[in-house]
């Protein structure tokens, strides 16, 4: 693999207690306002240098070809890389438990009461905001492999598949996922 | 509430769970399918309402099911859609990726994974397109989105106190 700019010269943290995996995933999980990627890459990679970009990527992208939510599985992952299955059953409590009891407290208040006109706009303007923050990681995580033509070609038609074909992401992932890796395979030899 | 109601939410929620490759919003069609059409706990509008409320709130966009839990059953269901939608995929990866990181064919991992990565970042750029273009609709919104990919890249700055901006925007009905 020579020539491909990896950036690998972050310094890493080598040693993660269940403890802070826990905590760690705690504030993951109730920063995590639209979508929960961008805050645990920020977490992981940037404040406590778990991982570097590239194996967020890696471990990110293995977890995507396996089913349930990505990020769930991440946790898990990470999880058993630095603490074993205690590990990983710390990180995916601290990541679920706070959210739970929120979208539970707001799923009985709307019960009562409904939703208004008011938390409409709240939601769409929270929406416009998560936007910009899952723009921001797509660039962070691509950057890494913008000088890699083939990783580009990919990346897009992956894009395309979804933005413009609307294809479920069951099918682009089946698809596209073994291709892929078949031509890296090409271009390794 | 009919006592199954619990077996049926377990049922459902753990096949999801298998089957949802690519995350959770893979599966938000056949969610819809399940909870209106086939066991009629929620009508269309509050289906559509509830994936707001899941999506606004912090926390993995898989909390739907709590919500179809709730719904259906209330807290005890709640906790068994959760847990149903999240245990058996968390089971696999924890063996997965045990069995991953035992491999000492470092090679072929490498090439898996420069496989794979183009693949992630693809459908990352497109939620985040996806995300845009339901939620902006005015250069508020596309403020908004600007202001917090600038935050992100170009800061260290935590980009949560644009989400209160955010909030209270909406709450007056600014935008």
């Amino acid at each position: 693999m020579t020539g491909a700019p990896m950036t690998e010269n972050q310094t890493v943290a080598d040693e993660v207690t269940a403890r802070d995996l826990f905590l760690g995933f705690l504030k993951v999980g109730t920063q995590g306002f639209g979508g929960v990627l961008p805050w645990a890459r920020r977490m992981i990679v940037e404040e406590r240098h778990w991982l570097s970009e590239v194996d967020f990527t890696d471990l990110l992208s293995l977890c995507q070809l396996l089913p349930g939510p990505n990020i769930v599985n991440v946790s898990v992952a990470i999880g058993n890389r630095f603490a074993g299955p205690l590990g990983a059953l710390a990180a995916v409590t601290g990541l679920m438990a706070a959210p739970f009891a929120i979208v539970l407290a707001l799923g009985m208040l709307y019960a009562a009461y409904g939703t208004s006109e008011a938390l409409g706009s709240v939601f769409r303007d929270l929406g416009a905001a998560a936007a910009g923050l899952v723009l921001a990681t797509a660039w962070k995580v691509a950057k890494p492999y913008v000088r890699r033509p083939e990783a580009m070609i990919v990346a897009a038609l992956a894009f395309v598949a979804v933005v413009i074909f609307s294809w479920p992401l069951l099918y682009v992932v089946l698809v596209l996922a073994p291709l892929s890796v078949a031509w890296a395979w090409r271009l390794a030899r | 509430m009919k006592p199954d109601v619990l077996g049926v939410l377990m049922r459902h929620f753990v096949l999801l769970s298998l089957v949802a490759i690519g995350g959770a919003n893979a599966v938000v069609p056949e969610m819809h399918r399940l909870a209106v059409e086939v066991e009629h706990w929620m009508t269309d509008r509050q289906f559509a309402e509830l994936f707001a409320l899941a999506n606004a709130a912090p926390g993995p966009n898989v909390l739907m099911v709590c919500l179809i839990g709730f719904q259906a059953a209330g807290i005890a269901g709640a906790v068994v859609a959760t847990l149903a939608m999240c245990g058996p995929s968390c089971l696999l990866t924890y063996f997965a990726v045990r069995r991953w990181e035992k491999s000492r064919n470092e090679r072929l991992k490498k090439i898996v994974q420069r496989g794979l990565a183009p693949v992630t970042i693809g459908l990352i750029a497109a939620s985040a397109f996806l995300l845009a273009r339901a939620a902006v609709h005015d250069w508020l919104g596309a403020a908004l989105t600007a202001g917090t990919f600038v935050l992100m890249t170009a800061t260290r700055y935590n980009p949560l106190w644009l989400f209160g901006v955010a909030a209270v925007l909406g709450l007056l009905g600014i935008s």
